[in-house]
Parts: structure tokens; C-alpha cells; sequence
């Protein structure tokens, strides 16, 4: 008797995405393949000033035109895929994974470390996000671990009234309630009873959060105080080259495009997940 | 005979499943419903007959479609209705009472003006003229206070009241018609009489045909004319309520009628006198913000019991008895704040956390809902695995016989271990439910509830195994139920319990023999029986009832 080999494809798993899913997946790992060789394709030194013209139109040699000092966009682009994917995907792990991990302990202990912790997380919540870092990042210095840690603090609070939420709804389930009577202690119920339940609605929580940090550093680098020039993330060459808007120059418009297409590629790749990992609870 | 009034001829409903695929829901059923009678479709849960009933108001469920055959109400070819037709027909015609009336009204209006609404969307008559018709269909219900319990709002009537009010909704627009969606399967027993027989009177008196859906054959015997029975959408037998009872033809007939007749239940193994399995004395039990020693809210009071080893306990009481609460306290899943309780002579501590892990293995607790009892994102393997390595350290190969060990004793195919919980039958769960329990090998299990969601047949083949179970490993039961009869069949020993506490004990085989306390016998007369002259020579104390009754 003899199996016939089967490649273990996500589809045979059953883990299938449609049309939607694959799309925004494919443009993730777009982005993640251009941060990651990045420094090997750009056409030119991101920092070096390769056209007498400012505010170049697009053309053979500047595929992307120049920006306000003669700068090659696409290197640019490239280069600041590096600083936006990399900061706001460790920032959203790092916030995700303190949130769910402290609401489920808040969720199933209960009792008064939860209101300790929820209240605790309830005050930092009403300090605006942005404000909070500006402040951090004018009273520390901008550097990428700042900005990441700022980031994930900024975004914690919601994720764990997110889990928290989630956890206690299930925490009251009946299966839970048996592996209890069994005996099985704390970790047991978290990481086997609890954490697979809630992992669907945590990932699109994710993906969200995800979204709202790129904003967050496009928005900080705007106002100067994300990725330090010369470098520069996208938002930050949304800042530097905003003005030739109205010269008519397309320099502006390609980071924007970028930001958006891995905004939206997120949201669509979140959405869409295959339902045995998004529909586990049903 | 007379014109039939309704007349279904090979109907047909289908549906599109998410994967794309067609179910046929109804494949070709044909019936006549006479003026003034009463038809009921009997059958377990996916057999069809609330589509029917449903399709009678040409109403499809969201992704249903009636796909072929008509259906006739009165001079009104239903099937060819536009829409808007329908809607016109739906209160005036054909109308409907839903089994759950408490979501069937509108908690923040008053119940008059949700029971006159009919006649206000239909232009049937002005808005006096209802409501004093209105308080004439209250009167004719036999609800207290007619002439004011309009003015009250849902939350401030009772079970019962409210399905009597919500049938007083569907009667307001003089229907044909009406559509019976298992009206009394959600309320206690003592209450279900009381709206039977406001149903069946104001039936008769009106004169309007009915359609009784439920899987509850006795009900069925109290209130309808004829009897359909339905399975797999098809039509297995039909023929009147005498001759369904007494003479069904149908093997599947028979089968239902077999799985409602108690089994009286033969003690498997003799009372040892030896020590009990488990005693409990002057238990008291509670929710809530715990202030000098005591809860808030007291649930179980001073309730004592003891169960010999190889024996079985039956708890019976209706909704908010503490009977569920008296399973959580023993498991220790809700400590109780005063009394002992006693596993083979060993002290048991009130929090399961304080007990040791031999002490929980050995009694084990099964819930009613199989659903919510199973985890979801693991697979049947690893839930039955989990209790195996936890309390007996198996692992590997010997786990995985183990689990297919389990899975042969409550006569489930090994290939089973493999799906999720969501991928299996209600009675497949409910017996992976009971397997995890004796994975533990346990000597007591707490029953809660565990047959009162499944179908009558399906609830049978659990109690059989639970017998078996029994016979082979030994095991004792505390078995809680609010359905009399499966008590019976599988219990030595019963307690009454009413409002958290345990009025008598009786022995299951005389259970309406030995009883003296009054609520033992209201609640123990109000079980319907399988016939049809029941609820009529039914005679009750009516001061016993106004004492326990919730009605």
C-alpha cells in the first residue's frame, strides 16, 4: 500500500483563502520582500542627491521623479518600506501580545486585579495617542526602539480591553468551567481553553491595530519627530515632499500610495481570513 | 366532508448551504387540514415541521425557498401570493405563536399595545373595539386580571402568562388559522397545563383550525385532532391522535412512542449499607457579594442527601429550584458556605481548588449542553486525551487507545477523534460530553440536565448507555432533570427540590404512589401522559396551585 504524496498546500489544510485574502496577502508580502532587500535594488543611494531638478517629473531615470532636493523617490520608497513595515509590525506584535496576554489574565482571574488593571489601563486610554508621543519622543529623543516602544504602549490599552472582553465572555463557557473542575490550573485554562477561542477576533484586532500604527508613525513623522532625516520613513516623505503639490510634481503621491496599498492590503488580508482560523469559536 | 381549509399538496423547500450546495429541507408532503381542526407535526429537531408550519404563512426562513407544490388556505393559493399578498394574509388568515414568547414581544412597550398591533396594520377595526377585545381574549385565556394586564410590560408577567398573551396577539385578527411553534416546550411543567387548556378552550370556542408543532407526543395527545408524523422531511404517518397512540403502523411511529414509555429502572446492584459514595448534610449554597459568611443571593438551603455506591439519584424540580446549583456545589465549581459533604467517607473541602486531584477525578460532572460543553477549537481526540494525561500521566500511543477505548464504550467510530465538536450531531456530543467524563474513571458522575436538549430518541439511547455505563464500570449517578420519566427510567432514589430545598425523597418506582407532599404531587400530576382524555379528567386543587405554581 502505498500514500501518494501530498504536498501539505494551505488549501488541503483547509486553511483557503478567496480572492480578496490572496490579494491583500500578496501585497504584504510585497512590501515585506521590498523591506527586507531593499538596500540591494534601490536604483540609487536613498540620501544622495542624483537630479540637478528638484521636484523632477517621472521619467525612464526617475521612475518615481525626484523629491524637494533632487533625491530619487523610488530608492526613497524602498527605503522607508524598511522603517514603516518593520516599526509598525514590531509595535503591533509588542501591543498585541502584552494586550491579550494581560486581558485574559484580567478576564479569568477577575476579582480585584481586574479592576485594578482595567481601570489602571481605562486612565492611560483617555490620554490622547498622539499627544502622548509627541511628548515621548520630544522629552527621550526620536530613535527607532523609542518610537516602537512608544507605539505598543500607545496601542496596548485597547487590546487589552479587546482580550478582556473576548476572555471573560468565554471564561464563563462550560468547557471552561469543566477543565476547572478537572483541576487543570491557570496556564491550562489561558493558553488551551481560552486563547484558541478568541484568536479569530484578535487577529482582525491585529490587523486593525496594525493600520492604526502606521497611521500613528506616518502621522509622527509628518510632524518631524518619527524616522530622523536623512532617512525617512513614508509618512515622513509624505512631510518633506507635501509642498510639490503645488508645483505639480508627483513626489508626494507615491508614498501616499504606499501607505494606503498596505493599509488596505492589511485590512483586506484580515477580513478574509480563512474561516477555520477566523470562524474557530462556531 | 366538508371543503378541507387548508390544503398542502407536495411541497417542496429547499436551501443553499454556505459551501454552495442544496439541501432539499421538505421533499414532497402532502396534508388537509379540516375547518376547526387541529393538526399537530410531531418530530425531532431537522425534521421539517416548523419549515412547514412556516410555509403555511408562505414565509420562508433566511436561504429556505418553497420550490415546488401549493399550498391552499382558505380561497388563497399561498405559493402564487406576491409578497405583499402574504402580508396581507399573515394576522387575518394564518397567524403564528412563536415557542418563545418572551422574544416575541417588545420589552420596552406595553403588552396592549403589542397585542392590538394586528388590528391597527391590517385597518381591521379602531382601536377601542380591539382593546375590548382584547381584554375579552385575557378573560377567555383564563389570565388574571384581564381588564389591567394590558397595561403592564412583558418583564411584569410570568412564563406563562406571557405565552397565554402572545397567543392573544395571534387570535386578535380573527384567524383561520393559527400556527402553534411548540408553544409549552420552554415552560415548567405545572405551568405547560394551564396554557394547554387555555389553548385548547379558546380553540374550540373560536371554532379556528390550528397547526400544533412539537416533539412532545404527550402534549400533542392533549390538544390536537390528528397527528402528522414528520422525519427527514417526509411524511412518515399521519392518521388521528387515538389511532397514532394506540395503533401506529410506522415503525418510526413506534419507535417515539417507545422512547416516551419509562423503562422503570432495575437497580443494578444491591444497596451496600456499607458507606454511602457520597452524603451531604445541611448544605447551603449561594451567589453573590459574600458578607459575615453568607451570599448575597441563597440558593441552596440546609439540603441533605445521600447516595449508595452503584446507585442512582434522581433531582427534580421545576426552573430556579437550585437543582443545577446543587451539582455546581458538590463539584466545588460554586463553594458552598455552610455544610458537609462526604466523597466514600472523605471529607470533601467546599472549593475544588483545596481538593486533591484524586478527590476531583473521582467525581466527575457532565452539563446539559453539549455545545458550550465542548470545546470548540479542539478535536474530539484532544478533548478525550486532556483528562487522560492529566489524571492518569498517559501519553502517546496508550493515550490514543485510550481515547479509542472511549470513544467504542459510548458507541461513537473511532474515525470521530478527528473532528471538531462543531462537525458532530447533538447526540454525538453529548456522548463525547460523557466520554471525557469517564475518561477521569470516575466512581459518581453529576448528570445535569443531560438529556433535556436532545430529541426523545436520541435522549433514549443516552439513558441506555448510561446504563450500561453502569452495569460495566460501576459507576453511581446524580441524575438532574426536570422530565419526570427519565428520572424514572434510570433513578432509585428522586428529590423534590422546590426553591432550594429538598421538600421529599421518594423512591423512583412509587414516585406517585408515596407522595405526601403537596408540591411533589402538583408537580408530579402536571406531567402530561400519553392520552388523549388526560388534561380533561386532570383535576388539581386550584389552592395548591395558586401556592407553587409560577404561573
Amino acid at each position: 500500500m502505498s500514500l501518494p504524496l501530498r504536498i501539505p498546500t494551505p488549501a488541503r489544510l483547509g486553511y483557503s483563502f478567496n480572492w480578496a485574502g490572496r490579494i491583500g496577502l500578496a501585497v504584504i508580502l510585497f512590501w515585506v520582500v521590498i523591506a527586507l532587500i531593499g538596500p540591494w535594488i534601490t536604483p540609487y543611494a536613498p540620501g544622495d542627491m542624483v537630479d540637478w531638478n528638484y521636484f523632477g517629473p517621472v521619467n525612464g531615470q526617475f521612475w518615481m521623479g525626484t523629491d524637494y532636493l533632487g533625491r530619487d523617490i523610488l530608492s526613497r520608497v524602498i527605503m522607508g518600506a524598511r522603517y514603516t513595515v518593520g516599526i509598525a509590525a514590531a509595535a503591533v506584535v509588542l501591543a498585541c501580545a502584552g494586550g491579550v496576554i494581560l486581558g485574559m489574565i484580567a478576564g479569568v482571574t477577575g476579582g480585584w486585579f481586574d479592576m485594578l488593571l482595567s481601570r489602571l489601563l481605562d486612565a492611560f486610554n483617555g490620554i490622547p495617542s498622539l499627544l502622548f508621543g509627541l511628548v515621548v519622543v520630544a522629552a527621550v529623543g526620536s530613535s527607532i526602539p523609542v518610537l516602537i516602544l512608544t507605539l505598543a504602549v500607545i496601542y496596548l490599552p485597547g487590546s487589552y480591553r479587546f482580550a478582556r472582553a473576548l476572555a471573560v465572555n468565554v471564561n464563563t463557557m462550560d468547557f471552561v468551567t469543566v477543565a476547572r473542575a478537572r483541576g487543570e490550573g491557570f496556564g491550562h485554562i489561558i493558553l488551551r481553553e481560552v486563547f484558541p477561542n478568541i484568536l479569530g477576533p484578535v487577529l482582525a484586532d491585529l490587523g486593525l491595530r496594525f493600520v492604526f500604527i502606521v497611521l500613528v508613525l506616518s502621522g509622527l513623522s509628518f510632524l518631524g519627530l518619527g524616522v530622523q532625516p536623512p532617512n525617512a520613513d513614508w509618512g515622513g516623505l509624505v512631510r518633506e515632499n507635501i509642498e510639490g503639490l503645488s508645483l505639480g510634481a508627483p513626489a508626494v503621491i507615491f508614498p501616499s500610495v504606499a501607505i494606503a496599498s498596505l493599509t488596505i492590503s492589511v485590512n483586506m488580508f484580515i477580513d478574509n481570513l480563512p474561516t477555520r482560523i477566523r470562524d474557530r469559536s462556531e | 366532508m366538508s371543503e378541507p381549509l387548508v390544503c398542502v399538496r407536495d411541497l417542496r423547500i429547499g436551501a443553499v448551504t454556505d459551501a454552495k450546495r442544496k439541501v432539499e429541507i421538505i421533499r414532497g408532503v402532502s396534508f388537509d387540514i379540516a375547518p376547526g381542526e387541529i393538526v399537530a407535526l410531531i418530530g425531532e429537531s431537522g425534521s421539517g415541521k416548523t419549515t412547514i408550519a412556516l410555509s403555511l404563512m408562505g414565509h420562508a426562513r433566511t436561504g429556505c425557498a418553497i420550490q415546488g407544490g401549493t399550498i391552499r388556505v382558505g380561497r388563497h393559493d399561498v405559493t402564487g401570493m406576491t409578497e405583499g399578498q402574504r402580508a396581507a394574509l399573515r394576522g387575518t388568515e394564518v397567524s403564528y405563536v412563536p415557542q418563545s414568547a418572551a422574544a416575541a414581544f417588545n420589552p420596552s412597550q406595553r403588552i396592549m399595545d403589542q397585542v392590538v398591533e394586528v388590528t391597527a396594520i391590517h385597518r381591521l377595526m379602531p382601536r377601542a373595539k380591539a382593546e375590548a377585545k382584547a381584554r375579552e381574549l385575557f378573560r377567555a385565556l383564563a389570565l388574571p386580571d384581564p381588564d389591567r394586564i394590558g397595561n403592564r410590560y412583558p418583564h411584569q408577567v410570568s412564563g406563562g402568562q406571557l405565552q397565554r398573551l402572545s397567543a392573544a396577539m395571534a387570535l386578535i385578527g380573527d384567524p383561520q388559522l393559527v400556527i402553534f411553534d411548540e408553544p409549552t416546550t420552554a415552560l415548567d411543567v405545572t405551568t405547560q397545563i394551564e396554557v394547554l387548556r387555555a389553548f385548547r378552550s379558546v380553540m374550540a370556542k373560536g371554532g379556528m383550525a390550528g397547526v400544533y408543532v412539537s416533539h412532545d407526543l404527550a402534549v400533542v395527545a392533549q390538544i390536537a385532532d390528528r397527528i402528522i408524523v414528520l422525519r427527514g422531511g417526509e411524511v412518515q404517518e399521519e392518521g388521528t391522535t387515538e389511532q397514532i397512540l394506540n395503533a401506529p403502523a410506522h415503525p418510526y411511529t413506534r419507535q417515539l412512542l417507545d422512547a416516551f414509555e419509562p423503562v422503570p429502572h432495575v437497580s443494578a446492584t444491591p444497596a451496600e449499607r456499607a458507606r454511602p459514595i457520597l452524603r451531604v448534610d445541611d448544605l447551603c449554597a449561594g451567589y453573590g457579594v459574600i458578607r459575615d459568611g453568607k451570599p448575597a443571593a441563597k440558593v441552596l438551603q440546609n439540603v441533605s442527601l445521600q447516595l449508595e455506591r452503584g446507585r442512582n439519584l434522581g433531582v427534580i424540580g421545576e426552573s430556579g429550584s437550585g437543582k443545577s446549583t446543587l451539582a455546581r456545589a458538590i463539584a466545588g465549581i460554586l463553594p458552598c458556605y455552610r455544610g458537609d459533604m462526604l466523597l466514600d467517607g472523605e471529607v470533601l473541602n467546599p472549593d475544588l481548588r483545596q481538593r486533591s486531584k484524586d478527590q476531583l477525578r473521582r467525581v466527575q460532572i457532565v452539563f446539559q449542553l453539549a455545545d458550550t460543553a465542548l470545546n470548540p477549537a479542539q478535536s474530539v481526540g484532544a478533548i478525550l486525551g486532556r483528562p487522560l494525561t492529566f489524571y492518569h500521566g498517559l501519553k502517546g500511543a496508550a493515550r490514543d487507545a485510550r481515547v479509542a477505548e472511549l470513544l467504542e464504550m459510548v458507541h461513537l467510530p473511532t474515525a470521530l477523534r478527528h473532528r471538531l465538536p462543531s462537525e458532530l450531531s447533538g447526540g454525538q456530543k453529548q456522548r463525547v460530553n460523557l466520554a471525557r467524563a469517564l475518561a477521569a474513571e470516575p466512581e459518581l458522575i453529576l448528570c445535569d440536565e443531560i438529556t433535556s436538549a436532545l430529541d426523545t430518541v436520541v435522549a433514549a439511547a443516552i439513558l441506555d448507555l448510561l446504563k450500561e455505563l453502569q452495569r460495566e464500570l460501576g459507576l453511581s449517578y446524580m441524575f438532574i432533570s426536570h422530565d419526570l420519566s427519565t428520572v424514572e427510567a434510570i433513578c432509585d432514589e428522586v428529590l423534590v427540590m422546590l426553591k432550594g430545598r429538598v421538600v421529599e425523597a421518594l423512591p423512583a418506582a412509587r414516585m406517585s404512589a408515596d407522595a405526601t407532599h403537596p408540591y411533589s404531587r402538583l408537580l408530579i400530576s402536571s406531567i402530561p401522559k400519553l392520552d388523549t382524555g388526560w388534561l380533561k379528567g386532570l383535576e388539581q386543587d386550584p389552592e395548591l396551585v395558586a401556592q407553587f405554581a409560577n404561573r
